[in-house]
């Protein structure tokens, strides 16, 4: 037997509806200024990286011998020439796709596998709980710049061995901060209920759990991106990660190091990109946290 | 206490084990063979299998992780495949010169990370809040390694007040207390300062306003306190923990320095690990790696131990 409902027969009051959680949310979010225009600066970055190639109004791997290290504001070069000859302003354009893909990439791998294991164990509780977070552990002792170096060190140079190192990197507080989630989250009457209504381990994860915990997960990974860009083109610059002449801007900061004595602004550039980034994802962060009111 | 204190040591023993796990398993994980950057292209396979068993590389993975550890719990780390000097030595030597630009650079950014800090705590929501919390949020978004090449853009190329690189005067890379020494020192700490100064001022700017908004704060107003009374029982209840988070950014700064080493070419650590990285010099990398990670054990337990020792209140949650 259904039951149907027809709205229409509904009196008024029942028919507003009390506004939901992620629109207060989103409300929240919207009354603070300074996330509003984090936001819009990672849309901006999202753009360019997306659309970056048709953007720029050169070849970013043209050189000219005649053209190096010429300064900002030359003539057809808005930003100058890097110290090939290539225009600075269509690298840095072109280069976002790139940098965004190796600084992002790692915290999303990382917050899927992370949440695996953090919910696993959390939830399981027990000797597999403390066998699984003991491990974590282990890679917690290490700081994040010397365990990032060390695995794409011994791995070798290449964007997919410095996605994988980061991966490792920032898997441990992941996991951590989604296992100390779940175990409160287990402790809750609603749980204890589904499991007396019959409610087996999978769909509690399923509907109760994944549901309370990917939140506070989700915004604890977006602080983690502006550190995963600092670290990423750290690599790069370090000549542990993208392999020239692709334009990124931790190679870029990199290539023109030798140039800081001539053309000391044009060798600053790249890292201003970086620093822009990175300040926006904090931001936003920030914003999404208080907005969601999440205490870390 | 004592109970708390044991179960801490008993705790951290595991951790060394699995860290130095790690580092070992660091060597074997990389493609391609260990001794490939000392052996000639064209090594016959009886010089191959010598230096194989000279370096150890022929026995089982657990006889030879075995034996790493407990020659490393004696302090030798093996012989560095390219100079062929023993590990240890070179190691501490680096971690030496990393240390004292770690320390100055926790020093800087404790201090100042305070100050903004407790302005911003203190007078929340107000424009100084606003300036510290602004300083703060630029201190951890900021790539270093960027911040050190403006740095010396600024202060060696234009002004020309600062050296750019080095450890001291002519390449010398031993500590002398002279100016010379400082002045080489001075950049590449304010560099590495940033990031504890942000993460610092983070913390107690929380910290503060929580302590302010606690019940025992209202207590002390209404007995008629002084301001300056209040602001002394909200720095004994701060202290503990800011001080356990420069106790961990110091360690942070130690094994992350190697990018901000790169940048102003200084022989610590992370020049070393640099080298060790782009020559394969396995052993090298491998020891380096252990050492750093130890340090940040070590400093862990000794944070935890500290700040126990400070508020009881801890050992017993």
């Amino acid at each position: 037997m259904h039951i149907t409902i027809d709205p229409k027969k509904l009196p008024e009051p029942v028919m507003q509806r009390s506004a939901g959680y992620w629109q207060t949310v989103g409300r929240r979010f919207l009354q603070e200024k300074v996330a509003v225009a984090a936001a819009l600066v990672v849309l901006v970055l999202l753009v360019l990286a997306i659309f970056g190639p048709w953007l720029a109004p050169m070849d970013p791997y043209q050189s000219s011998m005649l053209k190096r290290l010429k300064p900002i504001g030359f003539p057809g070069h808005p930003f100058g020439t890097d110290e090939l000859g290539r225009d600075m302003l269509t690298r840095l354009i072109v280069g976002t796709r790139l940098s965004l893909f190796i600084g992002i990439t790692p915290v999303i791998c990382a917050f899927v596998i992370g949440s695996f294991i953090g919910i696993t164990a959390g939830y399981t509780g027990g000797w597999v709980n403390t066998g699984m977070m003991r491990t974590i552990d282990v890679f917690y002792a290490f700081p994040s710049v010397l365990l990032a170096i060390a695995l794409s060190g011994t791995l070798g140079a290449g964007i997919t061995n410095s996605l994988i190192s980061l991966t490792i990197v920032f898997i441990p507080p992941i996991a951590r901060v989604a296992e100390s989630v779940t175990t409160q989250i287990r402790g809750r009457d609603f749980v204890d209920a589904a499991r007396a209504s019959g409610a087996g381990a999978f769909t509690i994860v399923r509907v109760h759990v994944l549901g309370n915990v990917l939140g506070p997960v989700f915004v604890y990974a977006t602080s983690l991106i502006a550190v995963s860009m600092i670290l990423a083109s750290g690599l790069s610059f370090l000549g542990l990660g993208v392999k020239p002449p692709e334009p990124e801007w931790g190679l870029m900061l990199n290539t023109l190091r030798t140039a800081i004595y001539t053309q000391p602004w044009i060798a600053a550039l790249p890292g201003a990109m970086i620093f822009i980034t990175s300040i926006a994802f904090n931001l936003l962060a920030d914003g999404l946290r208080s907005a969601m009111e999440i205490k870390q | 206490m004592l109970v708390f204190l044991w179960r801490r040591l008993v705790y951290t023993l595991p951790i060394m084990l699995g860290v130095a796990l790690v580092c070992f398993a660091l060597v074997h994980l990389a493609p391609g063979d260990p001794l490939v950057s000392i052996l000639p292209p064209d090594a016959s396979a009886e010089l191959q299998a010598t230096l194989k068993e000279l370096y150890g590389f022929n026995r089982s993975y657990p006889e030879q992780f075995v034996s790493w550890v407990w020659r490393a719990v004696q302090g030798d780390l093996g012989t560095s495949i390219a100079s062929n000097r023993p590990v240890f030595s070179e190691v501490m030597k680096a971690v030496g010169n990393t240390l004292r630009l770690a320390m100055l650079a926790t020093l800087i950014g404790f201090l100042f990370g305070c100050l903004f800090g407790f302005v911003a705590g203190y007078f929340q929501n107000s424009w100084l809040d606003k300036v510290a919390s602004l300083t703060s949020v630029l201190g951890v978004s900021v790539p270093h390694y960027w911040l050190g090449m403006v740095l010396v853009i600024v202060f060696s190329s234009i002004l020309m007040w600062l050296p750019p690189g080095g450890a001291g005067p002519g390449g010398s890379s031993d500590w002398t207390w002279d100016w010379e020494h400082f002045k080489h020192m001075l950049l590449p700490a304010i560099t590495m300062s940033v990031i504890p100064m942000g993460i610092i001022s983070r913390t107690l700017r929380a910290l503060v306003a929580d302590i302010l908004a606690q019940e025992f704060i209202v207590g002390l107003r209404a007995k008629g306190l002084t301001d300056v009374g209040i602001f002394m029982h909200v720095i004994k209840n701060a202290a503990p923990t800011a001080l356990a988070v420069m106790g961990l950014q110091l360690g942070y700064l130690l094994g992350g320095s190697i990018l901000i080493e790169t940048v102003f070419s200084w022989p610590g650590t992370g020049s070393l690990l640099n080298a060790a990285i782009f020559q394969r010099d396995l052993p090298l990398l491998q020891g380096t790696i252990l050492v750093l990670a130890m340090f940040f054990v070590v400093l862990n337990l000794i944070v935890d131990v500290v700040q126990t020792l400070l508020d009881p209140r801890i050992s017993r949650s």
